[in-house]
């Protein structure tokens, strides 16, 4: 166990040195004068020039990609032009937000997708199963921005239930986080509707009947335990989409969060801040992938089991 | 039933190659007495049968316009993502190694990001352009294509034709190309599919995010994005597009379910 989670934690450093280097490749491959494009439509000549020396953009490449590994090694990412002050600062305040809408998008999305898993693999092939599959593939079919519009025109500007952008209450997060979780609850829906569908001819729960529990008692108690094990790790593996998600989610509503921060940066070429927040995203992605797969390990002992042998 | 999605895309397709030609449209032509028009309404040039934009622009030539961008962009993008993925799907499979080894670690890397996220980054580090877009999304979609053809590529070099051929002397090149490669295309071609709709979501995404295609290119995630402002007093803007939008995604998906049912893990052999 220990020398497999030193191996997958090898990886996940190689990973981000990889991400790393991406991040480098495309910003020194992206046209125009790097200094100038940190310092911003405003810097003048002089500036340009000592910022080029303080970067040492005016040595060799390979020298100036060791420098950059350090930095991004020391969670150092330069100066926001934009925002006058450290580019991981700035992402670091507007990580909360990120998270609040994430794990409330989770959340929804384990509990609908589990309940709509259970009902519609519990009898594989009725009308339920039908139409639960029906609506999993429009749920990810539907392309999120406009749902979220679509929303906001429904429950904010017709029905003026909920405030249609912005943070602060509770009601605020209802629409953003429902919007994300669309997808999501589709996803952990199939996958639980699959593993329910393909427990329920298993003889334990033929015993589990055969002993007078009623099918709502076999469905909890016996088969949606078992079926809990993919579930942890699709929604593992799926947190990198999530976050993808929360680029677009995030600008409909005007979340105060990492995409709409990515966004911005990217349109104003602010590139410190777009290093600091893909390369703390992809570190979130590998981390929450390398615990999935640990969680999935200690769940089924069967596959702790054949690692072992 | 089983047809529905086919002939809902080969709709869209007309559309896009032939619409074009029977409705004028100019972006840059802003008849802003016209503007925020409802479905139906007459303008000075015609009648808007699914109202204008906040400019005036015609909403049903924008659909029809965007409906364009989108096959175009999604079938460029497949098609590029498409050659690269096989060509390295292949030589790893086949070849095993370090090539194969190098790939698993690069799509590793690339895994570490949202697909989305690398497409922002990439398209909006160069000037906005249809190539861009194309180079951007191309980026993050040529994976799904290398690990289906390394996949089908790594258990056809066991077997017996593939071993009967290397020991008559058939070189690497041919092996790959006549043996090798025709296995692969029915799996590819469902991927292709599910990668369409994804690319075509991923394209709109990004021009509703104003990071896409230039503002004169009509793309539906433009569209959508300028009706955002005036969802109260005109909802058709962007609620039409978008609807034209999810129904092509959800075509092509199930078309791409019932592709992948029959060709998904490697045709039987």
């Amino acid at each position: 166990m220990a020398r497999m989670i030193l191996r997958r934690l090898a990886t996940g450093v190689f990973v981000m040195w990889g991400a790393a280097t991406l991040i480098f490749i495309i910003v020194r491959a992206a046209p125009g004068d790097p200094a100038a494009m940190l310092l911003g439509p405003d810097a003048d000549r002089a500036q340009i020039e000592e910022l080029t020396r303080t970067l040492g953009l005016d040595r060799p490449l390979i020298l100036q990609y060791f420098s950059y590994l350090g930095d991004v090694a020391r969670f150092d990412f330069g100066q926001s032009y934009r925002l006058g002050r450290p580019a991981m600062d700035a992402v670091l305040d507007r990580l909360p937000a990120t998270i609040d809408l994430t794990l409330t998008a989770t959340l929804i999305a384990v509990v609908l997708g589990l309940l709509l898993g259970v009902v519609a693999g519990g009898r594989p092939g009725g009308v339920v199963d039908r139409v639960v599959s029906a609506a999993t593939i429009a749920l990810q079919s539907f392309p999120t921005f406009w749902v979220g519009i679509m929303l906001i025109l429904l429950f904010a500007l017709t029905l003026r239930m909920l405030p249609s952008a912005g943070v602060g209450t509770l009601a605020h997060l209802v629409l953003p986080s429902v919007t994300l979780s669309l997808a999501f609850i589709a996803i952990v829906a199939r996958v639980t509707r699959s593993s329910v569908a393909e427990s329920m001819s298993e003889q334990y729960v033929q015993t589990a009947r055969s002993k007078g529990l009623t099918e709502p008692q076999v469905l909890v108690g016996h088969v949606l335990r078992n079926s809990l094990i993919p579930v942890v790790t699709v929604v593992g593996l799926h947190v990198g989409q999530l976050m993808g998600g929360v680029v677009i989610v995030e600008n409909v509503f005007a979340w105060p969060g990492l995409g709409s921060l990515v966004v911005d940066a990217v349109a104003n070429r602010d590139y410190a801040v777009v290093q600091a927040v893909t390369l703390l995203i992809a570190a979130i992605v590998t981390v929450l992938n390398l615990v999935a797969d640990l969680l999935y390990t200690r769940l089924d002992p069967r596959i702790r089991l054949e690692s072992a042998s | 039933m089983r047809l529905i999605p086919r002939i809902v895309i080969g709709i869209y397709l007309v559309i896009a190659v032939i619409g074009p030609l029977f409705i004028d449209y100019d972006p840059v032509h802003t008849p802003l007495k016209d503007r925020l028009l409802s479905p139906g309404s007459h303008t000075s040039t015609g009648t808007a049968w699914l109202g204008t934009d906040g400019v005036g622009r015609d909403i049903l030539a924008q659909i029809v316009y965007g409906a364009r961008t989108s096959m175009l962009i999604g079938a460029l993008t497949v098609l590029v993502s498409c050659v690269v993925g096989i060509c390295v799907g292949v030589v790893a499979g086949y070849a095993r190694g370090w090539v194969d080894a190098v790939l698993a670690r690069v799509i590793d890397v690339l895994l570490a990001f949202p697909g989305i996220l690398l497409v922002i980054v990439i398209a909006g580090a160069f000037d906005r352009g249809v190539l861009v877009v194309v180079v951007a999304l191309a980026a993050a979609g040529w994976i799904s294509f290398a690990r289906v053809t390394r996949a089908v590529a790594l258990s056809l070099r066991e077997r017996a034709w593939v071993d009967a051929a290397r020991v008559m002397g058939v070189p690497r090149r041919e092996i790959i190309v006549r043996h090798v490669l025709p296995f692969a295309i029915g799996p590819v071609v469902a991927m292709a599919t599910l990668e369409f709709a994804l690319i075509v979501l991923a394209e709109a995404g990004l021009s509703f995010l104003g990071i896409g295609l230039p503002t004169t290119t009509v793309s539906w995630g433009q569209t959508i994005a300028s009706g955002k402002q005036y969802l109260e007093t005109a909802w058709w803007i962007s609620t039409l597009p978008g609807i034209a939008l999810s129904l092509l995604i959800i075509s092509v998906g199930i078309l791409g379910d019932q592709l992948t049912a029959r060709y998904g893990r490697g045709r039987r052999i």
